[in-house]
């Protein structure tokens, strides 16, 4: 549960394009660490290549070390697969299986993890449920499909069904950017709760929130249209939009660009 | 496309009423009046049909001794005379069945090979290669269904009554060339294959990427990707293309023609010789017919094309209700 997350010297492609270059941070366990910077700055590509899902992308490849506290998750043993049921993650827009259940969408990477008993599987996706504060709103209707619920709601049911399985780290790509303010806010609990198990680290756009729910925060930024996106730098979330050590961070900050 | 509700329009300028700013055009007219005529001549085209079918099947059944759902006989030259559809029916519903049973998973395969697993160099080709069948003539499908499926199914015929004669279907009690409902089967399945492969082929191409990526960030192995993504979201785009594919396999004419050898009896045995279909009876036998031979075959187009319009229909049905769960809201 929760382990330290080590990058060096990471950079990631699209075929023959560096979409970002050399890239080396650490994210600590049982905290959250926040990724901002302008759009296409690589943010999101840089989280994707923390569960290996960069490379699913046709032409996506990736140099650089990406230890999950020893272990390389790039290393020539190990199964992508794998990684992403370790590392789990939420996406921009919620994305609940459509033809599921409520109660299946939880299920959903248990099932594939391994065999369950019928009330062993109860018990975890009320638990997630909980845990996501989707419990007392679902508690219900566990059989309806989930395509039914809120954007909101669907937003923390995806949560729930990547806490499931129990991950070592949450990875969040924007995930309030299609919500509106309240289940924006609801997230944001969720999230400070969440980083009691987890390591979560979530791409933003907005910086507020970034101040609010992180304690570190990155900065990523391009040194030119069509260069590759880099790291400019990572401190805690008070110093970056307090006193960052970068111009370019102060800049985008104040709103100066970007 | 044409209609406006009256919250999609701005307040009206009191100098251009809206409706005589579109229609005045003498471009807007002719179009509005060629679509107009083209979907009026197409409603006429088909009423004339099924009342030109009805007509005539009307009179021959008039004249029909025999029940003409239930005889086991087509001889309406006959002193009485005395035909029946009952055979037809089975063997055009059992030939098609046993395509769909052979074509479906293997179109469902070859798509998703196509959409999901082949490299992208390798999918396009494959993908014209499989239209390309759909391009084949069925009469050239009944030549080579005649001269290379019926003798090399020979083997497959021995080997399946050998192991599974205890089915029944697979029982064969007559000796003979495969000229079988089953040979047409398994003709009519590769002619079906292409249209049921690209319907299939487009839905799976059409799975939102977050769906799938849904599944892949829950650790999903390819294939799981598949069963918990792919295949739901396409399940009724490929029940409508099996259902297409059905339509044409009710139809097919020549290459059956050439294949089957023909005889009115109704035998689950599927690989003994003999049997019929609505449309190869029809072929095989419009030529010599007479004057009620000909109205008895028109009948029997009449109850083809009403089974043809119910499995376009049911396609339809199963197509709209997809609209409602495609899941397009998440």
């Amino acid at each position: 549960m929760a382990k330290r997350i080590d990058v060096s010297g990471l950079t990631a492609y699209y075929g023959a394009h560096k979409a970002i270059e050399d890239i080396s941070m650490t994210v600590e366990p049982r905290s959250v660490t926040a990724f901002i910077g302008p759009s296409g700055c690589g943010k999101s590509t840089f989280l994707r290549t923390l569960n290996r899902m960069h490379e699913v992308t046709p032409g996506g490849r990736v140099e650089g070390k990406v230890l999950l506290d020893d272990e390389d998750l790039y290393g020539s043993d190990v199964d992508p697969v794998g990684v992403r049921r370790t590392v789990g993650m939420v996406f921009q827009r919620p994305n609940p299986f459509p033809t599921m259940s409520i109660f299946d969408n939880v299920a959903a990477g248990l099932r594939l993890n391994g065999s369950y008993k019928k009330n062993q599987l109860t018990d975890i996706v009320e638990k997630s449920l909980r845990s996501a504060n989707l419990w007392n709103e679902v508690k219900d209707r566990l059989n309806k499909p989930g395509s039914g619920l809120s954007g909101g709601q669907q937003q923390r049911l995806c949560i729930a069904r990547a806490i499931a399985v129990e991950p070592e780290v949450l990875l969040m790509d924007e995930p309030c950017s299609a919500l509106d303010p309240i289940s924006t806010l609801a997230i944001e609990d969720l999230i400070s709760e969440l980083k009691e198990r987890f390591t979560i680290v979530i791409v933003t756009h907005n910086m507020q929130q970034a101040a609010r729910v992180s304690d570190r925060t990155a900065f990523f930024n391009l040194a030119a249209v069509g260069q590759p996106g880099r790291l400019v730098e990572i401190d805690e979330t008070e110093r970056i939009f307090a006193n960052p050590s970068v111009q370019a961070t102060e800049d985008y900050i104040s709103g100066r660009f970007g | 496309m044409a209609s406006t509700t009256p919250t999609d329009l701005p307040p009206a300028p009191p100098a251009r009423p809206g409706k005589s700013a579109s229609t005045g055009r003498a471009g807007d007219k002719i179009f509005l009046g060629l679509s107009r005529g083209s979907g009026i001549l197409l409603l006429v085209i088909m009423a004339s049909i099924a009342g030109f079918l009805a007509y005539r099947s009307v009179i021959a059944i008039s004249q029909d001794e025999g029940n003409f759902l239930t005889t086991f006989d087509w001889n309406p030259a006959g002193d009485p005379p005395v035909f029946g559809i009952a055979v037809l029916l089975f063997g055009t519903v059992v030939s098609s069945l046993v395509a769909m049973v052979i074509a479906v998973p293997i179109a469902v395969g070859i798509a998703l090979f196509i959409s999901h697993y082949a490299p992208r160099r390798l999918a396009a080709p494959l993908a014209y290669v499989v239209d390309l069948l759909a391009a084949v003539p069925s009469i050239i499908y009944g030549i080579w269904g005649a001269l290379f499926l019926v003798p090399y199914l020979e083997g497959l015929n021995l080997w399946l009554d050998e192991f599974f004669a205890w089915t029944y279907i697979f029982d064969k009690t007559e000796v003979g060339v495969a000229r079988s409902l089953f040979t047409v089967g398994v003709l009519l399945a590769i002619m079906i294959l292409p249209i049921v492969t690209s319907v299939s082929r487009e839905v799976f191409l059409q799975v939102p990427r977050m769906n799938e990526e849904a599944a892949l960030a829950l650790g999903a192995t390819r294939w799981e990707v598949i069963r918990m993504s792919v295949l739901p979201f396409g399940r009724s785009g490929v029940i409508s293309a099996s259902m297409l594919g059905l339509g044409r396999a009710l139809g097919e004419t020549m290459a059956v023609a050439t294949v089957l050898s023909p005889s009115f009896v109704i035998s689950l045995h599927l690989l003994d010789p003999g049997g019929g279909t609505f449309a190869q009876n029809i072929a095989a036998k419009f030529d010599e017919a007479n004057e009620l031979g000909r109205d008895a075959l028109i009948a029997s187009g009449l109850v083809l094309f009403i089974l043809t319009l119910l499995v376009n229909g049911a396609a339809r049905l199963i197509i709209a209700r997809r609209k409602e769960y495609s899941g397009a809201n998440a």
